[in-house]
């Protein structure tokens, strides 16, 4: 069992999903975060003070997966993500201990899928 | 035949109405007159009502400007402080200050009697009048709340909201306005042919120079000034709450100079019409300038230039054309965002929402602009320069008045109930330090912005 850590841009969401959706991956959590990589930041100007803005909205994925999807989630996170841009993300892949669904206590493998 | 019969008539018809004319007339004519005078002072009530219940509303568009204008941690606060300044002012203005703007005044300085409207004639235009002054009192007060957003004590500005409408705009007001309800009454400024028809000087300069008093007096919001001492940009957290709270405030000021004829006739339409260019030509210019300086039309300068326009056209939205109006709120427009610039960049005084600017700033130009554009008494229409420097003596008495006195009573609630909040809650947030909960609760991610 693996979990991926997805950042995207925000406006890559939706591409994503889609792409997820495709390779039949359907179970995700998606929360707003800030961060920074290589693009750094950008400006803004609010009443004629500029603003130095260091850390983007970014979206964050969390797909907690069996290790024989971790190739398909990856290569679709890619593919709806990607603009072959400074800031498209990053993509981690972790390993996932336990997993318990709440409602049956199952565990491992049949909890994931 | 059809022709002769109604010749016959016709003829008939005449000789009735004179009849008519010659007897009955006379004694109808009366009658008609004094009813017509009834209805005429019944109009003139609605209509200064109308106008009062829609300066009341300013309190509203003050409120969000304010709000969407500074962080969510100090919503509830800076609520609390529209929602207190007036109730505490309407209290203090009817219990005392009426009297010193309106009372009989036989110095010209002060007025000196009808508080808590004490020995008021019998007639009730004194109530209509009242309310509508009140609205306008509570005007002056709010404007000061914006300049010491996010970090004023919270009962420091309760005892100077009751001062403002207790003793500081009244006595200043009795100096312009004091004759509007006794006729005899004397009034120094208004005696020198000084004219502001419905407040740039008397409501929103003495509003404006206050505010600069207490944003002074406050000190910058911590974070607002580098150790560089370069000004940095603390974001208000909800525009579109600002941008309603304009479209209020604009909406209200149809009321507010409109509503200065405090009589029902023609003129409501024409000063409705400058208000409204003057406004048009604030929003547009400050965004151009906005434009050009930074590069984008920032959208809180082009609030702010609409309000610009609307307090520049104030004073003259009676007696200026409509191109004159255009006129004065495109300056305004130009004058509101240098002067945001100036004093934050140069004064390195911290106005959030840029009260001193619109309301200070822009209620001397637009006081100002009276004796250049009104169109019996203005310098461009070769009437010379007399009215220009009677305007000129006004704006400046208004200046050493609120600006000056505000000084002091600001030191003297400094020294005695306290004005600033501590780091610990300034950081945190008024919300929760001062009134123990917060505009947005639940779940957030930014809650602590």
């Amino acid at each position: 069992m693996k979990l991926i850590i997805a950042y995207i841009q925000p406006e890559k969401l939706n591409d994503v999903k889609q792409a997820l959706y495709a390779a039949e991956i359907f179970k995700m959590s998606v929360t707003n975060a800030l961060g920074c990589g290589q693009q750094k930041g950008y400006h803004e100007t609010y009443r004629g003070v500029d603003v130095e803005v260091n850390l983007r909205k970014k979206i964050r994925l969390e797909i907690a997966i069996n290790d024989e999807f971790v190739q398909s989630t990856i290569d679709a996170v890619i593919k709806g993500a990607r603009t072959d841009k400074i800031g498209d993300g990053k993509i981690f892949v972790l390993p996932l201990e336990r997993c318990v669904r709440i409602r049956t206590g199952q565990e491992g493998n049949e909890a994931i899928g | 035949m059809g022709k002769r019969h109604f010749r016959k008539v016709r003829a008939k018809r005449l000789i009735v109405l004179l009849f008519i004319v010659l007897f009955v007339a006379p004694s109808l004519a009366q009658g008609a007159e004094t009813a017509i005078e009834a209805v005429q002072d019944n109009a003139n009530v609605v209509w200064t009502c109308v106008a009062a219940f829609l300066v009341f509303f300013m309190q509203a568009g003050f409120a969000m400007v304010e709000t969407g204008f500074t962080r969510a941690k100090n919503a509830v606060n800076i609520l609390m402080k529209n929602l207190m300044d007036f109730s505490v002012g309407t209290i203090a203005f009817f219990l005392i200050g009426f009297g010193l703007m309106f009372g009989a005044n036989s110095s010209g300085w002060i007025g000196t009697d009808l508080f808590a409207l004490s020995g008021r004639e019998s007639n009730s235009w004194i109530f209509t009048f009242l309310i509508f002054q009140t609205v306008f009192a509570a005007t002056a007060a709010t404007i000061v709340s914006g300049a010491m957003a996010e970090r004023t004590k919270f009962v420091g500005y309760l005892a100077y909201s009751v001062l403002i409408t207790l003793i500081v705009y009244p006595i200043f007001g009795s100096w312009v306005w004091g004759n509007l309800l006794l006729a005899d009454n004397k009034a120094w400024l208004a005696d020198l042919g000084f004219l502001d028809f419905a407040g740039s000087t008397v409501v929103h300069s003495v509003g404006g120079w206050l505010a600069l008093a207490g944003a002074i007096m406050l000190g910058p919001r911590i974070g607002k000034y580098g150790p560089d001492k370069k000004p940095r940009a603390i974001m208000g957290h909800n525009i579109p709450l600002a941008a309603l709270g304009v479209f209020i405030l604009w909406f209200g000021w149809f009321g507010f100079n409109s509503g200065s004829t405090t009589t029902a006739n023609a003129s409501i339409g024409f000063i409705a019409v400058t208000t409204n260019l003057a406004a048009a030509a604030g929003a547009v210019t400050a965004m151009l300038t906005a434009w050009i300086i930074f590069r984008k039309p920032d959208a809180s300068m082009a609030l702010n230039g609409a309000l610009a326009g609307l307090v520049s056209i104030t004073a003259g939205c009676d007696g200026v054309s409509p191109l004159g109006a255009l006129a004065i709120g495109a300056v305004g427009g130009v004058l509101v965002v240098l002067s945001v610039i100036f004093i934050d960049r140069v004064l390195k005084i911290d106005d959030p929402v840029g009260a001193a600017s619109v309301h200070g700033v822009c209620g001397v130009w637009g006081t100002l602009a009276v004796g250049l554009f009104n169109m019996e008494k203005g310098l461009f229409y070769m009437a010379g320069p007399a009215q220009l420097g009677v305007q000129l003596l006004g704006a400046g008495a208004a200046f050493v008045w609120a600006f000056g006195l505000g000084l002091v009573l600001f030191f003297l609630i400094k020294k005695t109930i306290g004005l600033r909040v501590s780091r610990e809650e300034e950081l945190s947030g008024l919300d929760v330090g001062e009134h123990g909960m917060e505009a947005y609760a639940g779940f957030q991610i930014f809650a602590n912005q």
